[in-house]
């Protein structure tokens, strides 16, 4: 809300005074990371036109839903995990199994067991499984913190790829699963993508909406002090470890909510889509936006997402080499970011 | 035994308590009992114990050894969460803020729900703020409210601590050096939080190596050396004996 009666107020100080603003403005990094991202961001869509546009919105919608959820646990509570995607890997797997048509011709040998439901149905049961995994993993990771987190996180993430890569019973393992329901309401169905952008955009609003509503409350608040320093907090009353666990749960249902939502997006999953590297990516983005900051999440994922189709155009690149470059440049933005602007585009903490 | 207790008198003691860093004796069999509505002091020399015992006392170490008796309540373990249901509250030798929240919200997270569902649904109360902002006024922070804590100088985290503890409304307070470092306005500014605190009946606990503030304001006074008692009565008269002298003040 705060951001658009500042974006409004920004508009009126340029139409009655341009210099001055202009005096005032120029050292505001935050603004001018918001210009370029999203000013970037409109100028390639309108020269794609409307089916990249809407590429564009899905991929971002997705990626931004994960980086909202993962920022409320690295950037408001201070635990720095890289094993997100598991979660993330859990709710799209979810969906596929339960959805997933059951006429779809399987190999034999990699038979798996079908259930045909519509999305709707599967959509819950993806979030609650990516919410007790977590509240599985959470109990065990919770006596841990700082650099060990890290570690350990990371072993989830491999177990959690390993698990759909090698369970080919459920999984189908690297065939994947194919024929992923779409959504569908009564008589309308989404089977186009402009309906299916729209869909992923509610569900974006409502992660947002929520994230928000976590942040500003009391809860939030104790994040915070959990993340500046948690034996300093415990004195003062609380349980840590209580608090630890919900967020982690709650993020990782969010997560789990953007498994989903690409399973049935893009009605194919297969492992590759859970990689470690994804992960990183994943914590990237919440740095690079800002750490405690669920607007800096939207726009890193927007940067983010940008980055990756906007070099799809870049004349001289063999297609093939794009995903890697993609990497380079976001391995070297991070750096060049932690040296001058450590605490992101437009977040105002540190790790 | 219970014909010393009594509770009337006595809002928290320790028995026999005892921590053991390695082969070091930080607290050694440790017996003591601090007065209800009093102004304590503890002293003793660096490395006697002082800071351990107020760590032990809020839970932010365990016992190696020992029960501590609070309400009548015999305790072998602490735990640091419980601290506020004891009564309990603390402040830190070195100053701990949290850093990267504003002055206001240092505040505010000590005043609000500590259910982990029902905080989750609590917005920021018209009470809260009322209470904060009484707060902040009363140590003088109410100006830089918007600031960042660890923008602060550190006279002003000093106080902003000692506000956080002020907030949590309970009986016993544990101030671990509170004059350390401090200019001497803002020495008198928490000698008279202090006094004013113990106008309204609180139980007061403090460490210092000052030994004018310690004469000024403590009513009771602890001489710890290596972990244990050396000498424990009224401030005058302890500060007095011989002994204390030689083994403490004289140096």
């Amino acid at each position: 809300m705060s951001i658009a009666t500042g974006a409004l107020r920004n508009l009126q100080d340029v139409a009655r005074d341009p210099r001055s603003w202009w005096q005032r403005s120029k050292g505001n990094i935050e603004l001018w990371a918001n210009l370029i991202v999203i000013g970037w961001a409109l100028v390639f869509m309108l020269w794609r036109g409307g089916g990249f546009a809407i590429t564009v919105g899905s991929v971002f919608a997705i990626w931004a839903i994960l980086a909202v959820s993962l920022n409320l646990v690295v950037g408001y509570t201070g635990l720095l995990s890289v094993g997100h995607i598991g979660f993330f890997g859990v709710g799209a797997y979810a969906m596929a199994v339960l959805s997933s048509n059951a006429s779809y011709e399987q190999l034999r040998t990699e038979a798996i067991p079908t259930f045909g439901w519509p999305f709707f149905a599967a959509l819950p049961f993806s979030v609650i499984l990516a919410g007790l995994v977590a509240l599985v993993v959470g109990v065990a990771f919770n006596r841990f913190r700082d650099d060990i987190y890290v570690l350990v996180s990371f072993g989830f993430a491999v177990i959690a790829f390993t698990t759909f890569l090698s369970w080919r019973n459920l999984t189908r393992g690297a065939f994947g699963i194919h024929e992923i329901a779409r959504p569908a309401i009564g008589p309308l169905v989404f089977e186009g993508e402009l309906e299916f952008l729209a869909l992923l955009l509610v569900f974006l609003g409502l992660v947002v909406l929520i994230a928000w509503l976590i942040v500003t409350s009391s809860f939030g608040r104790v994040l915070t002090a959990i993340r500046e320093d948690e034996e300093g907090i415990q004195v003062f009353g609380y349980h840590t470890t209580h608090y630890k666990l919900a967020i982690w749960v709650i993020s990782a249902m969010m997560a789990g909510l953007a498994g989903a939502l690409l399973a049935s997006w893009s009605t194919f999953i297969d492992p590759n889509s859970f990689v470690l590297l994804e992960s990183v990516l994943l914590v990237s983005i919440v740095i690079l936006g800002g750490l405690a900051s669920i607007w800096g999440s939207l726009l890193g994922a927007l940067a983010f997402v940008m980055l990756e189709e906007g070099m799809r155009f870049v004349p001289f690149l063999p297609s093939e080499f794009i995903g890697q470059i993609r990497q380079v440049i976001l391995g070297i933005l991070l750096v060049l970011l932690m040296l001058f602007r450590p605490q992101g585009l437009v977040g105002r903490f540190k790790l | 035994m219970s014909t010393q207790v009594d509770p009337r008198v006595y809002v928290l003691e320790t028995r026999e308590i005892s921590k053991n860093f390695g082969a070091v004796k930080a607290i050694d069999q440790l017996t003591m009992s601090i007065l209800r509505e009093w102004l304590t002091c503890i002293v003793g020399p660096n490395g006697s114990g002082k800071s351990t015992l107020i760590n032990l006392l809020s839970g932010m170490l365990p016992l190696d050894g020992g029960i501590v008796v609070i309400d009548n309540v015999g305790l072998r373990v602490v735990k640091a969460h419980d601290s506020p249901d004891h009564g309990i509250t603390r402040t830190f030798q070195e100053v701990r803020l949290f850093d990267q929240i504003s002055v206001w919200d240092n505040i505010m997270v000590v005043l609000t729900e500590r259910r982990v569902f029902p905080s989750l649904l609590e917005r920021t109360k018209p009470r809260h703020r009322e209470e904060a902002e009484r707060i902040l006024k009363s140590v003088g922070m109410w100006e830089k409210r918007d600031a960042m804590a660890q923008d602060l100088s550190y006279g002003q985290r000093k106080l902003l601590e000692i506000g956080r503890a002020l907030a949590m409304d309970v009986q016993i307070y544990l101030f671990d050096e509170p004059f350390a470092g401090l200019f001497p306005r803002m020495l008198e500014q928490v000698k008279s939080i202090l006094k004013d605190m113990r106008e309204q009946d609180r139980s007061i606990v403090f460490v210092s190596h000052n030994m004018d503030i310690v004469r000024e304001l403590a009513d009771h006074l602890f001489v710890l050396d290596s972990g244990a008692l050396l000498a424990v009565g009224e401030t005058d008269e302890v500060l007095s004996r011989s002994s204390v002298i030689d083994a403490y003040l004289g140096n």
